[in-house]
């Protein structure tokens, strides 16, 4: 099977997500669309998959014009898609996602499950890619759920499977097993988009790898000819500084002290199991570790968005177990949240108005329970200015703003308060490189000031750059601490994998004084 | 604006086609069409600009229907100013009826209990107890919401019926049954309770109106002048970044719940101390349109006034309609559903009239809750 | 596979929340204890349990009135204890029903204490209330199922229950009366389809305006048609008639074979539904589109067409509720005659936690505690009236709470698919 995209442009109103892309993939082959978050890979996979329609361009399979107008034209024409926010239904069973929209059935319209389930074990034996078909999804590790997308895509006869960034959520260990699985069905004859922004991951796997930036095609190459440093530069379009400036670290005393904290999520499982950490004051600890691991349920609990069902924490000296982020914000403590369109801003409020939300009540935005209004409004147009922040004006939505732009001001919000503790989550995901590089230098800066600061982010290259101590979480636990000079990437991969270098420790948690391996 | 008011003009439009292919004489003129087109037009003209007049007459055409219109928008108004407000807090008050249920109650109650307080007392305590009845109500579904996530639109609901249960066992109840009556009627409430008409005896308009147009600017002011104010849009808006930022969101539930059942026991109040006199079983309707009319309004203050005031002449005018056209009131109640169906959806009113929009005007409504969540 | 879906249950119903259901069962057997055994005195109550025309009658059965509650609040305190000890799983909800029934039927006996009932008239007059709310309820799970909130059960029920009238009137037949009503409720339904998927009202928004439009439209019609036009509003009933030698079946052969065609129908949609959503591919399809319509969509479900087919079905049959109102019952349409039965509708649908089969039981708790309502007067006990007709109310406000147990709401319930 051949697979041709021939010069697709698709628009969006305002935006043009891709420009003239051509790309091709046959049977056996592995081509990898390297890009950076934004760059317009997904939109383009998109059109290929018959979600969005092309505004110009054609797509071929073996040389024959094709045309998608729905998914349903696409999986029939042999394509096959494992998006990067998995298309399962939670409720159902393995075998019901996978012959949802196929079903087999006996007589009026019954399902007959145990005949899809002897089609999806013969697949699954013939991959290596083990699942238990009645198991519900929802219980599912997230690295099982993906191997169901694969055989849905496979139990649909799919030559050409597309995976939008298929590492994204998985353990190194995982991630072997995916790329053995990847090797398998090469072997089998389909062609594999492979879509990811980690550059040593495409070298490792792809037989030919497509750069694309700003929605362009930049360049075409393999890993042969090629290395780590060019693609990052085609990637970004300019030499790239991974590394931020900044000076060691001279930690204070400690700022923030987290003691055996257990934490459960909606589902009321334990997704944080006897955490104990500490944040000195003028240091970066980086909590590393692939998504979904508890960091997300750690900081809401850290933050008062989440119930803490036992542990300790304190801040200086006092507890703050539970405390609310009312509370936590009057102690000085700021937070750059994890989502930041749907947690750090109302979208439908003036930038000004955004700027304000957490301190409203404080003189001179409020007197009594009265608002000031112009006092917001000065306020907000100094902030514009101090962290550049590009809008036309204070009172134009948030909404309106672009995602850089966005988080600066979240950070002009945050940041503006004295401070003891900065507890940033994700802070630069799907970001700009200008961007990255501005709020990167910010958070240096308020380490240098005097503050502690909570990094967690699920980018080693974002932990090896900013971090003076890096935590490594893993299945809700921390599974190493250690000092940024002793840190290389090997071994904090092999930590977020949950392999500990040492023997097991006595029974007692690990706490950060005990750093290193 | 021109939403609304295109919303409007479609409504009285669908609303005088239902009155002429109702009309039995326009209907056979319609049947012998082509042998007289000329008549079956005029006469569909006829019936529905006959009718439409007479609703028109009846609202504004003299003091009277003046005072009547005003007499409807006054709980009205404040009762949409109920729904208005729990819909920037990003809650959908379906309660209005129930809470209408309990001002009665709670005013009724004061009203009748004391007969030797100074007017000047007995009015605003009665008036006030009504807001605490309701508030008490509101509160229920705002703390359900809170502290178990269960949707205010199926606990409203529910507490609706159950009020209505409620009035019908007070009345039971020989504190509250009128002396010498076994059928559910209530004491009537005192003179020293009841709302004084502001333009004469002969006319029914009373105080509550100026009490209902100052509870409107009032909320203006609480809504974009106050820190409360702030706090209800955020949470309203978007519930997770208002919590980040450190406000309380369950709190905030609670509050404008309450502060909504606040709004619309007082409208029972005013109703009750101004027209109704006494307590009897059954929803009062003024609940339901209430939601309308927010809507109309935009869930802003400005609106939610000149919204009620339409409804309040909807409904005057309504009765002087049916006695001189023998259209039912029950047209204007067709017309309020095709009012709110327009304007909650503009691309439907866009499509239907060929504008294009600004701005502005595309910008929905209230931020509503969208699962039950229960 | 039993071993996998009894992890699979677990993960479900969490510890806590088994906890909630074994106290919330021994507080209900102390209830039964105090109030019903300690609350009798040393009478018995007698029950009649014969219906017309059996092949033989059963005795009257007279039984302790004190004894009996205690006795079933031995029973419901071992089920609590039971379910604290080792829990039911994923059965819990049937032992939730036996409990209720349990004390539902000790109240019965306390109430009937020193007296007589008919039991048998209670349990048919308690089916008929249920079978509109029944009805009202499957439509109800047959729209969100799909991810389509409907609060406008009420309004359709209400708008079909007068087409009905007057199509059955004016044809003079029962049959396209029937016909009529149900499609009545399919128009209905499909505006509210058309508002909410078309043009992304919000739905409890475009409900309301369907229950005002519906209140609006035949108390206007009633006014201006039937008032003048008696003979319009004169459809007849349908006329009951027996399964022949099951009828015969004493008790329960009156009271399930004999009856009319609606209530038959009533009783095939329930089993029919059910089967349908969950052992069917359309149920598959519709529950997905749900649940998580994207993923319907990447699999080539048309999200929309279903929801549609699914709307305008529950329209169908919250239009054979509305029918059953008139043709099926009282013969005549008053103005508001379903005076909030679609809102008890939509609480049974939410107490039967989607599933048809759990809205029928619902129904039949409903309707009890409304024919019970009638009965108490005659028995002449200490409970006013009000606050059984409460009771429907009160119990959905516990179950949106969480008191009892939690539904799990479809995912998408509500949220309109919106196609980039």
């Amino acid at each position: 099977m051949k697979v041709e995209l021939r010069g697709v442009t698709k628009r969006f109103p305002g935006v043009v997500a891709n420009r003239d892309v051509n790309l091709t993939v046959s049977g056996g082959e592995v081509v990898a669309l390297l890009g950076e978050n934004g760059a317009g890979k997904s939109t383009l996979m998109n059109v290929l998959f018959g979600l969005y329609e092309a505004t110009e361009g054609e797509i071929y399979i073996d040389d024959q014009k094709a045309e998608f107008s729905s998914p349903a034209d696409a999986i029939a024409a042999g394509i096959g898609m494992v998006h990067q926010h998995f298309m399962l239904i939670p409720v159902f069973n393995v075998i019901e996602n996978v012959m949802l929209g196929l079903e087999e059935t006996k007589g009026m319209g019954r399902l007959d499950e145990d005949k899809a389930s002897e089609r999806l074990l013969s697949l699954s034996r013939e991959h290596g890619l083990q699942v238990e078909p009645y198991a519900v999804i929802e219980d599912l590790p997230v690295g099982v759920q993906q191997r169901v997308e694969i055989l849905k895509a496979l139990y649909r006869n799919a030559d050409c499977l597309i995976l939008d960034e298929p590492t994204a959520v998985l353990t190194p260990d995982e991630i072997r097993d995916l790329i053995g699985v990847i090797q398998s069905l090469k072997d089998a004859g389909k062609a594999i988009i492979f879509i990811s922004h980690k550059l040593k991951e495409v070298l490792e796997i792809a037989d030919q790898i497509v750069v694309l930036r700003r929605g362009e095609v930049v360049g075409t190459t393999t890993p042969s000819e090629t290395n780590e440093q060019e693609l990052a530069t085609m990637m970004v379009g300019r030499d790239v500084q991974l590394e931020v400036s900044k000076t060691p670290s001279e930690p204070g005393t400690a700022v923030l002290r987290v003691t055996d904290m257990h934490v459960r999520d909606d589902r009321e499982v334990k997704v944080v199991n006897g955490v104990s950490f500490e944040v000195k004051a003028k240091e970066i600890l980086a909590i590393a570790g692939v998504q979904g691991n508890g960091q997300t349920q750690l900081i809401e609990a850290l933050t008062g968005l989440r119930k803490v069902e036992s542990g300790n924490v304190t801040l200086g000296d006092e507890d703050v177990t539970g405390a609310s982020p009312a509370t936590l914000f009057k102690m000085d403590v700021a937070h750059i949240p994890e989502d930041r369109q749907a947690d750090g801003m109302i979208g439908a409020f003036s930038i000004a108005d955004n700027l304000v939300l957490n301190t409203y009540r404080e003189r001179p935005f409020s007197k009594g329970i009265l608002t000031d209004r112009s006092a917001i409004q000065r306020s907000a147009t100094k902030l514009i200015e101090d962290f550049d922040i590009r809008t036309p004006s204070a009172r134009s939505p948030a909404s309106t703003l672009s995602g850089g732009n966005q988080q600066k001001m979240i950070v002009a919000r945050e940041f503006t308060h004295a401070q003891r503790l900065l507890i940033a989550s994700q802070p630069t995901r799907g970001l700009d490189v200008g961007s990255i590089q501005y709020i990167h230098a910010r958070i240096v800066a308020q380490r240098d000031e005097g503050a502690g600061v909570l990094l967690v982010s699920s980018e080693l290259d974002e932990i090896m750059a900013l971090a003076d101590r890096i935590a490594v979480m893993c299945a809700g636990e921390i599974v190493g601490v250690l000092d940024r000079a002793d840190a290389t990437r090997e071994k904090v991969g092999r930590l977020m994998a949950g392999v500990r270098d040492e023997a097991p420790r006595p029974p007692s948690p690990p706490v950060a004084e005990g750093e290193g391996s | 604006m021109l939403v609304p008011t295109l919303a409007l003009v479609a409504a009285l439009f669908v609303g005088a086609l239902v009155i002429i292919f109702t009309d039995p004489e326009t209907l056979r003129a319609w049947a012998s069409f082509t042998a007289n087109p000329g008549r079956a037009l005029s006469l569909s003209w006829d019936a529905a600009s006959e009718a439409y007049i007479a609703l028109f007459r009846g609202s504004f055409g003299s003091r009277y229907a003046l005072s009547e219109t005003l007499v409807n928008t006054t709980p009205l108004l404040l009762a949409g100013l109920s729904v208005g407000l729990a819909f920037r807090a990003g809650l959908f008050n379906i309660g209005g009826e129930g809470q209408i249920l309990a001002g009665f109650i709670g005013s009724v109650m004061v009203g009748f209990s004391f007969d030797s307080l100074p007017a000047i007392i007995h009015v605003p305590f009665a008036l006030l107890t009504g807001a605490v009845f309701g508030a008490a109500w509101g509160f229920i579904p705002g703390f359900l919401k809170a502290k178990t996530g269960a949707h205010e639109v199926i606990s409203t609901i529910m507490l609706n019926f159950i009020m209505l249960n409620v009035v019908l066992w007070v009345l039971k109840t020989e504190f509250f049954l009128r002396i010498g009556r076994n059928d559910p009627i209530s004491k009537s409430v005192n003179e020293s309770a009841e709302l004084p008409k502001i333009a004469g005896e002969g006319l029914r308009v009373h105080l509550g109106i100026m009490v209902a147009l100052a509870v409107a600017w009032l909320m203006w002011w609480i809504l974009f002048r106050t820190t409360i104010g702030f706090r209800f849009r955020s949470v309203g808006a978007n519930p997770k970044a208002a919590a980040y930022a450190g406000m309380s969101v369950a709190g905030t539930y609670i509050f404008a719940m309450m502060m909504a059942g606040a709004l619309t026991g007082l409208a029972g109040a005013t109703q009750m101390l101004g027209i109704k006199k006494f307590l009897s079983p059954g929803f009062s309707g003024f609940g339901f349109d209430a939601i309308a009319l927010a809507l109309l309004g935009k869930s802003h203050p400005g609106g939610i006034v000149l919204a009620s005031i339409l409804f309040g002449a909807l409904r005057a005018g309504a009765l002087t309609m049916q006695a001189s056209t023998s259209t039912p009131i029950d047209i204007i109640v067709v017309i309020q559903a095709l009012i709110i169906a327009f304007v909650a959806a503009p691309t439907l009113v866009r499509a239907i009239f060929r504008v294009k929009l600004r701005r502005s005007e595309r910008e929905t409504e209230g931020v509503l809750a969208k699962t039950w969540g229960s | 596979m039993s071993s996998h879906s009894a992890t699979v249950t677990t993960s479900r119903i969490s510890p806590a929340r088994a906890r909630g259901f074994g106290i919330f069962f021994i507080f209900l057997a102390v209830a039964m204890a105090v109030l019903f055994g300690m609350g009798s005195g040393p009478d018995s109550a007698t029950f009649g349990l014969n219906g017309p025309d059996q092949f033989a009658d059963l005795p009257t059965v007279e039984i302790p009135a004190a004894g009996t509650a205690y006795f079933l609040a031995v029973v419901a305190a071992f089920l609590g204890g039971m379910q604290l000890a080792r829990g039911f799983g994923h059965r819990i909800y049937l032992v939730l029903g036996v409990v209720v029934f349990l004390f539902i039927f000790a109240f019965l006996v306390w109430a009937t204490e020193d007296n007589s009932l008919n039991l048998y008239g209670m349990l048919q007059s308690t089916l008929l209330r249920a079978i509109p709310l029944t009805l009202g309820a499957i439509s109800g799970v047959l729209c969100e199922k799909s991810g389509v909130v409907n609060i406008a059960i009420e309004g359709m029920m209400l708008f079909s229950a007068f087409m009905g009238v007057i199509i059955g009137s004016a044809s003079g037949n029962l049959w396209i009366g029937l016909i009529g009503g149900a499609l009545a409720g399919g128009v209905l339904s499909s505006v509210l389809a058309v508002l909410s998927i078309r043009y992304r009202v919000d739905q409890i928004i475009a409900g309301t305006v369907l229950n005002i439009f519906a209140l609006g439209i035949t108390s206007y019609l009633t006014a201006r048609v039937l008032v003048e036009y008696q003979n319009l509003n004169n459809p007849g009933t349908f006329r009951q008639f027996s399964i022949p030698i099951v009828s015969k079946i004493p008790l329960i052969g009156p009271l399930l074979f004999r009856n009319n065609i609606l209530i038959f129908l009533t009783f095939v949609l329930v089993g029919a539904v059910w089967f349908g959503l969950n052992k069917t591919r359309w149920g598959l399809r519709v529950r997905a589109v749900g649940e998580h319509p994207k993923a319907a969509d990447t699999v080539g479900i048309n999200v929309q067409r279903v929801r549609y087919r699914n709307v305008i079905m529950g329209g169908v049959v919250a239009g054979l509720a509305g029918a059953y109102l008139t043709l099926g019952s009282v013969g005549r349409f008053d103005e508001n005659m379903t005076a909030g039965k679609g809102f008890i509708a939509l609480a049974a649908m939410l107490f039967g936690r989607y599933n048809p089969v759990g809205a029928f039981g619902a129904a039949l708790v409903f309707g009890f505690a409304e024919s019970l309502q009638n009965k108490l007067a005659i028995l002449n006990v200490g409970i006013s009236s009000e606050l059984l007709a409460m009771a429907p109310y009160l119990a959905t406000l516990l179950v949106v709470a969480g008191v009892v147990g939690r539904t799990r709401v479809p995912a998408a319930d509500g949220v309109p698919y919106v196609k980039e």
